[in-house]
């Protein structure tokens, strides 16, 4: 089997449907939710790796190291949005998130 | 492809792909939140596999280094460090998952489609790369020159992030005795020593 650049377009498509159904049916748990935006962001750097190689044009990988850097701030700053919650409240169900509804 | 350098790569694209695909579904649908960050590791760690297999390794370390050095821990710690009662979080799973089912079946027909439309126009074969040069040292020929505002960019943002995570997470707890170094330092001798003189037989 050749692996060529639709197999790598597949699995990314399937990672980035998973994690879109993630974030449906873990309405309730913000944790599980934040995780499926991660799977989210790895399938577009799936995306972004597959097409610069397959271009030959290395400024995807580029870009894919900077999806990686924000993936990783998103990642510190939600979960310490999340820690302060618990803090606050003593649970993380976001369904009743509404301090500030005006 | 490098097909006769590495005559396993279908083999270990399609053992990578499918442990991939089964490891992000453990994550969406594990029962504990422990067992879904674990399975976000192997997500990961086998994306790290599949992105080797088309020569981007610099990537596929910088992946573990990040997402599994620095992300999965911080999520390993968020889950056991707070006290949440995770089985009434799981309630409403199956209320979801019709409307989820439905959207995901849209979604991914549509990309589907696309990803083939896209690869039916254009040959699917990757393009072996000509240079001798690996791929960390092609990343830093470009980073570092004609991106370098993006990098620095970069920097920031993450020196924001961690900023941000610490003014969030940072609080003053009453009735916790701290260091007073300028009160320490700026302490005199009459301040702290004053002369008794009592009485003969009797204390202060």
């Amino acid at each position: 089997m050749d692996v060529g650049l639709s197999h790598y377009l597949a699995v990314s498509a399937a990672l980035f449907t998973i994690g879109v159904a993630g974030i449906f049916v873990n309405r309730k748990n913000i944790i599980v939710i934040l995780m499926a935006i991660e799977l989210i962001l790895l399938s577009v750097n799936i995306n972004l790796v597959a097409f610069s190689v397959y271009h030959g044009d290395i400024s995807g990988q580029v870009f894919a190291m900077l999806v990686l850097t924000v993936a990783a701030a998103e990642a510190a700053v939600g979960l310490a949005i999340l820690v302060t919650f618990f803090r606050n409240r003593g649970n993380i169900a976001v369904e009743d998130v509404n301090m500030m509804h005006g | 492809m490098h097909e006769q350098g590495f005559p396993l790569a279908g083999l270990a694209f399609g053992i990578l792909a499918a442990v991939v695909i089964i490891a992000a579904l453990g994550v969406i649908s594990a029962r504990n939140p422990v067992h879904s960050v674990l399975f976000l590791i192997l997500t990961f760690f086998t994306s790290a596999g599949l992105l080797v297999i088309i020569g981007a390794e610099f990537l596929a370390m910088l992946l573990i280094v990040v997402y599994v050095g620095a992300v999965a821990v911080l999520f390993l710690f968020v889950v056991m460090m707070l006290d949440v009662d995770f089985v009434e979080l799981k309630q409403g799973f199956l209320n979801y998952l019709p409307m989820a089912g439905l959207v995901s079946i849209a979604l991914i027909a549509e990309i589907l489609l696309v990803s083939a439309a896209a690869s039916d126009a254009l040959p699917d074969d990757f393009d072996p790369k000509p240079g001798a040069q690996t791929n960390a040292e092609a990343i830093g020929k470009v980073l570092y020159t004609d991106n370098l505002l993006l990098f620095q960019i970069s920097g920031l943002v993450l020196l924001v992030a961690m900023i941000g995570a610490i003014v969030l997470t940072l609080r003053q707890r009453p009735g916790v005795r701290r260091q007073s170094i300028s009160a320490q330092t700026g302490r005199r001798r009459v301040d702290a020593i004053e002369m008794k003189n009592p009485e003969k037989g009797q204390g202060i």
